[in-house]
């Protein structure tokens, strides 16, 4: 698969295949084109060229609307929509009971004091947990998640990580885009390197250190200087 | 009747002598701008004249007159393309926009017999009707551009949990119509109060009756309304079109180099 962007190619010539199951974390420096693999995932992205299959499916073939309900996607940056929490979550389902808008949040453990706090007075660890609970409202069956951290503080990051295991335990397999080394090593079942629009190495996150090329290595060995880490 | 003649039209170019005295005295640098922009007008308005006076001569087809509000329609729908040139193909838009408000307003006042159709009320009236929208039918087509691309996170995120395009624009697009529609609903307020709107002065100044000329210029307001909504809806819904793929994408929106 090949997406091209404006100013030149974004993911170049990529095979990969992602496990049905636990965390991938997908992971490289900034413009490696972590991102816009993640987002052919849910077709918010088109490949240039080549194809995205969705368990055995090309995704072309589907209707993308359907296929973005069975594989949500929670962004970089939480992206609470005016109004209360409980209405950002009947965005997802219009007609969503207070029942399951509180189900929806317990899941991404928020307690029943938010359903009613309008969204954009929330923190950004909060917002973006809500961001998930309507996500997980349109029952999917996949999880994408692109930096979900990246504007969060370490306790708030712990926390989105810890959900994020749950969640694939739970059997949603979620695969998680990160430039942030530890983090990987906390989350991931399974890793795929991308590095300059390529995938520079995919498999389990244990034989990372063992079993990688050598640019792989290189910028894995960045971590002992602290590069790769979130800003 | 008020005929003021060349002699009236020279005397009010002193008026034209004061606002260059003025740019000189206080250093405005604006006085080769206000002659020119002073001739510019008469020499425009002298044309438009000539070819009205041959519009307006008994016996002449109104097919003319039809040819002429085409003619406005391209060159508003040209005025607005170059006015938003980073919204992707917006002169057929425009130019279906102006063609369609035309067809709805001026087709309720004359379908519906408020004005005789003839040369004389309809090219005056379309001038009117398209002059108004152009400027809200700029800002909404921008207002749409702008507010999908800046909000674009959001939008996606809408997309992200299965809202079709137009679902997912919709709180954009209705934005940016409420900040296209307002001035004019409060310009509409206003009249009267404030100042006295110019197809109303034009018919006073001409000699009818104030009463009269209120009647005529409630229809044109009416009108106006009518023709910004109109033109400012097929324009917002037209660049939301264009700004989504047929799967549901949003499309990539260059920011201006700043």
């Amino acid at each position: 698969m090949h997406v091209d962007g404006p100013h030149g190619p974004l993911v170049r010539d990529v095979t990969v295949a992602v496990p049905d199951v636990g965390v991938t974390a997908v992971i490289g420096p900034s413009g490696a084109g972590k991102s816009t693999l993640l987002r052919t995932c849910n077709r918010l992205e088109a490949p240039t060229a080549g194809t995205v299959h969705y368990r055995g499916d090309d995704v072309a073939g589907l209707d993308p609307l359907r296929l973005r309900r069975r594989v949500g996607m929670v962004f970089q940056q939480p992206t609470p929509f005016p109004g209360t929490v409980l209405e950002n979550l009947q965005v997802a389902e219009p007609g969503l009971g207070e029942d399951e808008a509180l189900a929806a949040l317990a899941r991404a453990r928020l307690d029943a004091g938010f359903l009613h706090r309008p969204a954009f007075e929330l923190s950004g660890g909060e917002a973006q947990r809500v961001c998930l609970a309507r996500t997980l409202v349109t029952g999917p069956d996949v999880l994408l998640m692109d930096e979900p951290t990246s504007s969060l503080d370490p306790h708030q990051r712990g926390a989105l990580e810890q959900l994020a295991r749950d969640l694939a335990g739970d059997g949603i397999p979620v695969v998680w885009v990160t430039h942030d080394l530890p983090q990987m090593r906390r989350i991931a079942d399974t890793v795929v390197v991308m590095i300059d629009g390529r995938v520079a190495h995919a498999g389990a996150a244990c034989d990372v250190d063992t079993g990688a090329p050598a640019e792989v290595a290189r910028f894995l060995g960045g971590e002992a200087t602290g590069a790769g880490r979130d800003e | 009747m008020s005929d003021i003649g060349w002699s009236g039209l020279a005397i009010s170019l002193l008026l034209v002598g004061v606002a260059i005295i003025i740019s000189v005295a206080r250093k405005l640098g604006l006085e080769w701008s206000i002659a020119w922009a002073s001739g510019r007008a008469l020499v425009q308005l002298l044309l438009v004249g000539v070819a009205l006076d041959l519009l307006l001569e008994p016996g002449r087809p109104l097919a003319w007159s039809f040819l002429w509000v085409a003619g406005m329609i391209v060159f508003a729908a040209f005025t607005v393309h170059r006015r938003a040139r980073e919204i992707p193909n917006l002169l057929p838009l425009a130019l279906a926009a102006f063609a369609s408000s035309a067809i709805v307003t001026l087709g309720v006042l004359f379908g519906l017999d408020v004005f005789g159709l003839d040369a004389r009320t309809l090219i005056p009236l379309a001038g009117l009707m398209i002059g108004n929208s152009m400027t809200a039918t700029v800002v909404v087509a921008r207002r749409v551009y702008e507010e999908l691309r800046d909000k674009r996170a959001e939008v996606e995120a809408r997309l992200a949990l299965g809202q079709p395009a137009p679902d997912a624009a919709r709180p954009y697009v209705r934005s940016a119509l409420r900040t296209a529609l307002i001035p004019q609903i409060e310009t509409t307020k206003a009249v009267g109060l404030v100042f006295l709107p110019g197809a109303m002065t034009g018919l006073i100044l001409a000699g009818v009756e104030p009463i009269d000329a209120v009647q005529v210029q409630a229809a044109v307001m009416y009108l106006v309304l009518g023709s910004v909504a109109t033109t400012t809806s097929v324009v917002a819904l037209g660049v939301q079109r264009r700004l989504f793929t047929r799967d549901h994408r949003l499309v990539r929106m260059p920011r201006p180099a700043s």
